[in-house]
C-alpha cells in the first residue's frame, strides 16, 4: 500500500472516529434535553411563577426560588464584576511584567478551579457562623461572588491584553491620561468580551447548588429580606428531586426545564454580543 | 571612496546582470578600437575590401548598443540606488559614446573608398599617428572602466590635450598642402575630414572617462579641460 | 553641508537603554524644521527606538530609560520638569498598523482635541473637518461621520489616524512606517500626504522601504546597530553616499 492510500485510510478511520464520539455525546445530550422537556414541560404553568414551594404532597411553585435566585445571581454579579474588572484591568495594564502580576494570576486561576462547596464552607464560616449560625441570602450571593470574580478577572485580563498596544500608545500620544484610556478607549475595545464572560458567570452561578446550601440554605416561604435565609432553584430541585413526593417531583423537574432554558438562552445572548461587536484586531 | 566592493549583492541576480552589461561595454569598447585601427590600415594600404568590411562590421557594434540598452532597462526596473543608479546611468552614456566612436571609424574607412581616387599623400601619415593615439585613448579609458581606476580616467582625460594637438599640427599641415597646389584640394579634404573624424573619437574617449570618473566617485562636475584644438579659434 | 532650515527637534548625546541593553549610542541629530526627515537601517538599529523617544512614548514601560538631550525649539523635552501635556501637543504619532478608536470616525478626530480644548459644538465640527481635510479624507467621510471608523478601508483608516494626530495642530510629526501595512495605491496617497503636510509640519519617518525615503524624503539618517552612521539631504546619500556601510544597505549588499 502507497502512503497516500494509507493516508486516506487513516484520513477515513478518524473522520468516523470523531464522527462516531460527536454523535455520541450527542446522544447523551438530545437524551438529557428530551428527557428534560417530556419530564417538565407538565409541570411549566401559571402556578409554577404564581406560586411558593409547597408543603409535601401539595400543590406549588417556584415564585420564592426563582426571586431568591434571580436576587442572589443579581447581587452575586454586582459583586463580582466591578472588583473582578478592576483586579483584570490592573492585572493588564501594570501586573504584566512583575511577579506581583504573576502570582495574581496563579492565585487567581486556583480560585477559578476551586470546587464550589470550598467556596461556600469558606463565606459560612466566616460569614454565617460569625453571624450565630443564621444563614442568609446575602452570604449566598457572597459565595456565588467568590465563583464570578475570577471568571471576570481572566476575562477581562486576557480581553484588555488582546487590545493592541499600539492603540494605547496612539491614545496616550495624544495626550490624553492613562486612566481615561483604560475607561474610554480600552474598555470600548474589549467591551463586548468581558460581557461574555459576565454573562457565562451569570449562566454558571445560575445553576450552583453546593454552596448555597450552607450559606442561604433556602425557605419554604416567600422571602425578600436578603439577611434572611432564601430559596433559590437549584437547592429547592436538590430537596425535591429525591424526595418521594410526585408533587415535588415534578415541580423540580420544571424547575430543571426552566434553569436549562435559561442557561441556554444566557450563552446564546452571550454569543450575540460578541458576534454583533466583532473587533478584528488583524 | 573604495572602489571594491566587499560583498556581493544579495540578490545575485543583481551582480550577473551587472557583470552582463559591462561585458558588453567592454565588448562594444575593444571592437571600437579595432574598428578605428583597421579602418586606418584600409586607407594605409589603399585595402577597397578592407574598408567596406569595417564600414559593415560597425552593425555589430550598433546591436551591442541595443543588447546594453534592454540590460539597462531590466537594471534600472530594480529601482538601483547609489552605484548601482550610478552605473546604470554610466553605462548608457558609455553605450552612447562607444556607438559614436564606432561610426567615427566606420566613416573613416568610408571616406578612404574616396580617397584612393586620388594620389597617395604624406599626410597619411600623419593620420596614422592621429588614429593611433585615439585609438590608445579608446583603449586605456575602457581599462579604466574595466577596473573602475579613477586615476586612469582622469590620466585619459587630460591625455585629450595631446590628440588636440595633434589634430592641429595635421590640420595645418593639410592647409599648407592644400595651398601649395590645387590638385591635393580633394585628397585633402577628405583628409581633414577623416583627421576630424579621429578627433571626435578623442573628445567621446574623454566623455567615456568623465562617466567613468561619476561612477567611481559620484563627481558630476569637472574642472575645465585645456583644449588645445586651436583650429577654431585661440 | 548647510541645513537652510533651523533644527526643529535636536537630538544631542542621546543614548537608550532596555535594561542593559545600549539601544542608542550618543546620537546627534538635527531634524528640520518643515521639512521631511526619513531614519533609515536594517532591524534593531534603533531607527523607531529613537523616533518613540522624540515624543518619550517610552516612559509607558519599564526598564527604559534615556539619556542625554533632546531639543525641541531649544527646549529640553527629557527634561523631567518639561510639561508631558505641552509635549503631547506639540509632538504627534502616527503608527505602524492602523489603530482607529472603537468610535466614530467624528470621535476618533475630536478625542484628543476635547482632552487638551473645550470647544463649542460648531468649533469642535470645523476642526474635526479641517482635520480631515488636511488628512485627504474629508471627502470620502463627510457623509459618514457617525459611523463606526471601524468600517473604514486600511488606507482610510490610517489617514484617519494621521487626522487624528493632526488634529491637535502639533509641530512635529512622528511616522513609524505609516505605510507598510497597506496597499501601493494607499501608500501612494499617504506619501502625497506627507509632500502636502510637510508645508505645515516639521516630519520624521522611520522607513524600511528605501525607495520610499527617497522618494519622500528631504534629509535621511542611516543608522546601523544604535550608531548614526550618516546623515544628509537624501539626493546625496541615495546617489553617492559617503560612508561604504550607506551604501551596502542602500544596494541590498548587506551581508
Amino acid at each position: 500500500m502507497n502512503l497516500y492510500t494509507r493516508r486516506r485510510l487513516a484520513n477515513g478511520v478518524a473522520l468516523v472516529a470523531a464522527c462516531a464520539a460527536a454523535a455520541f455525546g450527542l446522544l447523551f445530550l438530545g437524551w438529557i434535553l428530551w428527557t428534560l422537556a417530556a419530564k417538565g414541560l407538565a409541570g411549566v404553568d401559571w402556578a409554577l411563577f404564581a406560586q411558593d414551594t409547597p408543603p409535601p404532597m401539595a400543590e406549588g411553585g417556584l415564585r420564592n426560588a426563582f426571586y431568591g435566585s434571580a436576587v442572589m445571581c443579581l447581587m452575586a454579579i454586582g459583586i463580582g464584576t466591578p472588583l473582578g474588572i478592576a483586579a483584570g484591568t490592573w492585572l493588564s495594564e501594570y501586573g504584566t511584567a512583575g511577579r506581583i502580576g504573576t502570582a495574581v494570576r496563579f492565585v487567581n486561576d486556583i480560585l477559578l478551579s476551586a470546587p464550589s462547596i470550598v467556596l461556600g464552607l469558606f463565606v459560612y464560616t466566616l460569614v454565617v457562623q460569625q453571624a450565630g449560625g443564621s444563614f442568609s441570602a446575602m452570604a449566598g450571593a457572597l459565595s456565588l461572588a467568590f465563583i464570578v470574580l475570577p471568571v471576570v478577572v481572566r476575562t477581562t485580563d486576557e480581553m484588555l491584553q488582546l487590545v493592541p498596544a499600539q492603540m494605547r500608545e496612539a491614545a496616550l500620544s495624544l495626550g490624553v491620561p492613562q486612566w481615561k484610556v483604560t475607561m474610554q478607549v480600552l474598555y470600548r475595545s474589549a467591551l463586548p468580551g468581558i460581557v461574555t464572560g459576565v454573562l457565562l458567570a451569570l449562566a454558571r452561578i445560575s445553576g450552583e447548588t453546593a454552596p448555597l446550601l450552607f450559606t442561604a440554605f433556602g425557605n419554604q416561604y416567600w422571602n425578600t429580606d436578603i439577611t434572611r435565609p432564601m430559596a433559590s432553584v437549584p437547592v429547592v430541585m436538590y430537596q425535591f428531586a429525591g424526595s418521594p413526593y410526585e408533587s415535588w417531583q415534578g415541580i423540580a423537574w420544571a424547575g430543571a426545564l426552566v434553569l436549562t432554558l435559561f442557561v441556554l438562552l444566557t450563552s446564546l445572548v452571550a454569543r450575540a454580543v460578541v458576534a454583533r461587536h466583532r473587533v478584528s484586531h488583524d | 571612496m573604495n572602489p571594491q566592493q566587499p560583498h556581493d549583492h544579495i540578490v545575485r541576480s543583481v551582480d550577473e546582470e551587472q557583470q552582463r552589461l559591462k561585458g558588453e561595454l567592454l565588448r562594444m569598447g575593444a571592437m571600437a578600437a579595432d574598428q578605428l585601427l583597421a579602418a586606418l590600415d584600409a586607407v594605409d594600404r589603399r585595402d577597397e575590401a578592407a574598408a567596406r568590411s569595417v564600414v559593415a562590421a560597425d552593425a555589430v557594434i550598433d546591436l551591442l548598443e541595443q543588447d546594453t540598452s534592454q540590460d539597462v532597462m531590466k537594471l534600472a526596473l530594480r529601482g538601483p540606488l547609489a552605484r548601482d543608479l550610478r552605473e546604470i546611468l554610466a553605462a548608457i552614456r558609455i553605450a552612447s559614446d562607444l556607438e559614436r566612436i564606432g561610426d567615427y571609424a566606420a566613416n573613416v574607412a568610408k571616406r578612404s573608398l574616396a580617397l584612393n581616387a586620388a594620389p597617395a599623400l604624406p599626410q597619411i601619415r600623419g593620420l596614422a599617428s592621429l588614429g593611433g593615439l585615439a585609438a590608445e585613448q579608446v583603449r586605456r579609458v575602457m581599462a579604466a572602466y574595466a577596473a573602475q581606476d579613477a586615476d586612469a580616467a582622469r590620466r585619459v582625460r587630460d591625455a585629450d590635450a595631446a590628440v588636440d594637438a595633434q589634430y592641429t599640427g595635421l590640420f595645418r599641415e593639410l592647409l599648407t598642402y592644400m595651398m601649395e597646389d590645387p590638385r591635393h584640394i580633394t585628397g585633402c579634404t577628405h583628409l581633414l575630414f577623416m583627421a576630424k573624424n579621429i578627433e571626435r573619437i578623442g573628445d567621446h574617449a574623454t566623455n567615456i572617462a568623465e562617466n567613468v570618473l561619476f561612477l567611481v566617485t559620484g563627481e558630476e562636475t569637472f574642472p575645465p579641460r585645456e583644449k588645445r584644438d586651436a583650429t577654431t579659434g585661440p | 553641508m548647510t541645513d537652510p532650515r533651523p533644527a526643529k527637534l535636536a537630538a544631542r548625546g542621546l543614548d537608550f537603554h532596555y535594561g542593559d541593553f545600549r539601544a542608542l549610542k550618543s546620537i546627534d541629530l538635527d531634524i528640520p524644521e518643515r521639512q521631511v526627515t526619513a531614519l533609515i537601517g536594517p532591524s534593531g538599529c534603533g531607527k523607531s527606538t529613537l523616533l518613540r523617544v522624540f515624543n518619550r512614548i517610552y516612559a509607558l514601560y519599564p526598564k527604559l530609560r534615556a539619556s542625554g538631550q533632546v531639543l525641541l525649539d531649544g527646549e529640553d523635552i527629557l527634561d523631567p520638569k518639561y510639561p508631558m501635556n505641552r509635549l503631547r501637543s506639540r509632538v504627534g504619532m502616527v503608527f505602524q498598523k492602523p489603530v482607529p478608536f472603537p468610535m466614530t470616525i467624528f470621535e476618533n478626530v475630536a478625542y484628543g482635541i476635547r482632552h487638551h480644548e473645550r470647544l463649542p459644538k460648531a468649533e469642535m465640527a470645523a476642526r474635526v473637518e479641517e482635520a480631515l481635510r488636511q488628512a485627504a479624507l474629508w471627502d470620502e467621510v463627510k457623509d459618514k461621520l457617525g459611523q463606526n471608523a471601524l468600517g473604514l478601508s486600511g488606507g482610510q483608516q490610517q489617514r484617519l489616524c494621521i487626522a487624528r494626530a493632526v488634529a491637535l495642530r502639533p509641530d512635529v510629526l512622528l511616522l513609524d512606517e505609516p505605510t507598510s501595512a497597506l496597499d501601493p495605491l494607499s501608500t501612494a496617497r499617504i506619501e502625497q500626504l506627507v509632500a502636502e503636510l510637510k508645508r505645515d509640519y516639521t516630519i520624521a519617518i522611520v522607513t524600511h522601504n528605501m525607495q520610499q525615503a527617497a522618494r519622500v524624503s528631504d534629509f535621511t539618517a542611516f543608522m546601523y546597530l544604535g550608531d548614526l552612521v550618516e546623515h544628509g539631504p537624501t539626493g546625496t546619500i541615495f546617489s553617492n553616499p559617503s560612508k561604504q556601510q550607506t551604501e551596502d544597505y542602500i544596494t541590498g549588499r548587506f551581508g
